[in-house]
């Protein structure tokens, strides 16, 4: 089965680029990233705030089921041109997480499909690798935290 | 130096990767490997060292030579390190290729 997301993370370089093709329409999949309800459909996060122009800010938060913020983070977003390009910043607060640079590039291959180039920028190899790791580290946390939910539930 | 164990130091370098391919298949000396390389001798060694330091290779003596093959579960460590990300990312534009396209047809 071909993946239809890829990661390169290669080059040893402190980047990493991720690459998709859609089912979608140029136009559908630049939405996706620019309206708040839809964002935080998919990316599974509330959206505070989201400014879609040069100098506009961003503010994304996840609550646990029982309220508490396990997640924020923010950013300025540098460039932005409908249905082409975003340029932001992206930082997690209350980590050791250096700023990321991030440049989207959204791209139409036929009326309905697309492709979407991320291609993030860390401050050195090291907190790229990091980063990497994090998915791995948050699968566990969540899964403890729906077995403390099951728990809970049998109290 | 630290940093020189770190595995994706390791796997950044183009010799590196290359040698980790040649190897791939099967066990080589120090030698052999260098023999498909421009790259003068030294240098190839010390790529050989950075690569067994991290335990991408593993040393094998035998008799007065010494071969050098791939540690199949050191780099299925690096595949399964990048992997729980590119999941990630995967499961999330999957969902939005799907909310995506109920939006279309709902409009």
């Amino acid at each position: 089965m071909e993946r239809k997301t890829k990661v390169n993370a290669e080059d040893g370089k402190q980047e990493i680029v991720i690459t998709r093709e859609f089912d979608l329409p140029l136009e559908l999949l630049f939405k996706a990233y620019i309206e708040p309800e839809i964002v935080e459909q998919w990316m599974g996060t509330k959206v505070l705030k989201l400014e879609n122009k040069k100098h506009g800010g961003w503010q994304f938060e996840t609550s646990d089921a029982q309220g508490n913020v396990v997640f924020r983070a923010n950013g300025v977003i540098h460039e932005f041109v409908p249905n082409q390009k975003i340029t932001r910043t992206f930082e997690m607060e209350n980590t050791p997480f250096p700023v990321q640079l991030e440049f989207f590039e959204f791209e139409k291959l036929t009326d309905d499909t697309s492709k979407l180039n991320m291609h993030i920028v860390f401050k050195s190899v090291a907190d790229r690798n990091q980063l990497l790791k994090m998915p791995f580290a948050q699968g566990i946390n969540m899964a403890h935290n729906r077995l403390q939910e099951v728990v809970n539930k049998l109290k | 130096m630290n940093l020189r164990r770190d595995v994706f130091q390791a796997i950044a370098d183009p010799t590196r990767r290359a040698i980790l391919v040649l190897v791939a298949s099967q066990s080589m000396t120090a030698g052999a490997i260098a023999s498909n390389f421009d790259t003068a001798r030294p240098t190839v060694s010390k790529h050989l060292q950075i690569l067994t330091e991290c335990e991408l290779l593993k040393q094998e003596q035998n008799g007065r030579e010494i071969y050098y093959h791939l540690n199949a579960e050191k780099m299925k460590e690096v595949a399964d390190f990048i992997e729980p990300f590119r999941k990630m990312w995967d499961d999330r534009f999957n969902k939005l290729e799907t909310i995506m396209k109920n939006y279309k047809s709902n409009t």
